[in-house]
């Protein structure tokens, strides 16, 4: 009865869950920057820095990004496969599995409970319910694929399937741990073989979760935005091939001088100079898609969006490997360049891209052709690149200072400076952090109020799946 | 590092899981036609209103 529509009804819950995430994840950001400033904000150990923390990651790694993620996928697989996602009922377990686990995460994580693994702090209990909304994920996304009327698979659900896959693979390894109590649990490993599992799962967690599935929205949302084809589908496909055979093994990078044995650290650095090439590839890919119409960047706020996140990937695509040099990360490491490195990724990458793709999808998926004001979308571009900027040259200063005050050493061999004073150094530049982070901040809320006055009233609205255009069975005839 | 005895094993059931992919993707005619797919995608509208 429904197989003559899309199944939007998934798509616009994820998509409503990721802008509220987002701003729930990026105030707690707020709350953590504040504290850095003063610490006398840490008012109760609920509301600690080392218990809002993981908080904060998780929120908007996998709530924003995961909803946003999910949304996405199941939009772009059955737009591309001109199918209804396989099994609707599997697809709404995944949307109210994903909202349990965050709130668990909400409710264990400053309560205390945790593993003590970065980003995979949730407790057992929690594992296998994101062990079982993940299979299902699965379950949905290649049974749609499965079942297609198209004979290509599109590039945007290589990167999708590959993202599914290997986070499942990631999770399910590096999470592996011994029960000791209901909220209690040990990691299967021990030492720097823990620690290796965990880079191994933390860097490739950065890969596929925080890459491969933005590089499928990316590929699908820019052309569309844009109504031009991708600049080179060749060079997409070359780029999936490429990214996905040599990622595994950038993970060391995050370990080195430590007890992690030193070829093993070298290996990770050369990994991780390697991916620069595809990830290049992809970023010039998807830019170059707008040759012959840049003209469309002046006057569209949802294209500038999704094209200058390309540009922040690309940008922390080639910090990245720089950091993972042994030599400039003897300087970077443990320093607040880290978290600049970091946000450039997740707020001008992940967050813009996915921000353009909502724009794109939420008046699409509400049965409406655009947003509610377009001025407000131009606004809100600017208030989150400004604020962007503002973060990430804050962080790369404070973190130079901060090495360089580390190493620095007197004639007699004593350290010129002690750590104290190197906080203090920092002070203004966690000042111009925040303001960065409430720029970034109000952006969201700007993007909550323009969704709000563009899907109230709105009647649930399922697109009819379309003929299936000749041209695409053509080329199996 | 006996960690290595998971990962390595892990890396190299991987590579030949992609591998096996890839070799699909070549020979079901993924790659056949390397334009197409591109233009494609913006044959189907899917503006809300009709």
């Amino acid at each position: 009865m429904q197989d003559n529509t899309y199944n939007y009804k998934v798509v616009r819950q994820f998509s409503i869950m990721a802008v509220v995430w987002g701003i729930v994840g990026m105030l707690v950001g707020l709350i953590l920057a504040a504290q850095l400033i003063w610490p006398e904000l840490n008012l109760t150990p609920w509301l600690s820095y080392g218990r809002l923390r993981p908080l904060h990651t998780n929120a908007v790694i996998f709530a924003f990004g995961g909803c946003a993620l999910f949304a996405s996928s199941y939009y772009v697989a059955q737009r591309t496969c001109h199918v209804r996602l396989f099994c609707g009922s599997l697809a709404a377990f995944t949307f109210w599995g994903w909202q349990v686990v965050i709130m668990a995460a909400a409710i264990t994580l400053p309560l205390g409970y945790t593993s003590a693994k970065e980003y995979a702090e949730l407790e057992w209990p929690i594992d296998i319910l994101i062990t079982l909304v993940w299979v299902s994920y699965a379950v949905v996304f290649f049974g749609t694929l499965a079942k297609r009327k198209t004979p290509h698979i599109y590039v945007a659900n290589w990167f999708f399937g590959a993202f599914i896959l290997t986070v499942a693979v990631l999770h399910l390894v590096n999470s592996a741990e011994v029960p000791v109590t209901f909220w209690k649990s040990y990691s299967a490993y021990a030492g720097v073989q823990d620690a290796m599992i965990q880079w191994w799962y933390g860097h490739n967690a950065v890969g596929f979760f925080l890459t491969a599935g933005f590089l499928g929205m990316m590929y699908y949302f820019i052309p569309k935005q844009a109504e031009r084809p991708v600049y080179s589908y060749r060079l997409s496909v070359v780029h999936f091939w490429a990214l996905i055979f040599t990622y595994m093994w950038a993970g060391p990078h995050h370990l080195h001088y430590t007890a992690l044995p030193d070829w093993a650290q070298s290996l990770g650095m050369v990994f991780s100079l390697i991916l620069l090439a595809p990830s290049w590839g992809g970023m010039i890919n998807g830019i170059m898609t707008l040759s012959g119409a840049w003209h469309k960047l002046r006057t569209d706020p949802i294209l500038k969006f999704l094209v200058v996140s390309l540009s922040f990937y690309g940008m922390s695509t080639f910090e990245g490997p720089m950091m993972a040099i042994k030599t400039v990360n003897a300087l970077s490491h443990y320093t607040d360049w880290t978290v600049g490195h970091v946000h450039s990724g997740a707020l001008g990458w992940v967050g813009l891209v996915s921000i353009g793709t909502l724009y794109y999808m939420i008046p699409r998926v509400f049965g409406r052709n655009e947003m509610h004001s377009i001025k407000a979308i131009t606004l809100h571009f600017w208030v989150a690149t400004i604020g962007i900027v503002l973060y990430i040259a804050a962080m790369w200063i404070a973190g130079v200072m901060q090495g360089l005050m580390w190493r620095a050493v007197n004639d007699d061999g004593t350290l010129t400076y002690t750590f104290v004073e190197s906080v203090k150094a920092t002070y203004p530049y966690y000042m111009i952090r925040l303001l960065g982070g409430v720029l970034y901040f109000s952006g969201m809320l700007i993007m909550a109020w323009n969704i709000w006055k563009t899907v109230v009233g709105q009647r649930p609205f399922d697109a009819l799946i379309p003929a299936l255009h000749p041209a695409n069975t053509l080329a199996h005839a | 590092m006996e960690i290595l005895y998971l990962l390595i094993p892990l890396s190299v059931v991987l590579v030949f899981v992609i591998g096996a992919a890839f070799w699909w993707a070549l020979h079901s005619g993924q790659f056949d036609d390397l334009d197409g797919p591109a233009h494609r995608v913006l044959m189907d509208d899917d503006s809300a209103a009709p």
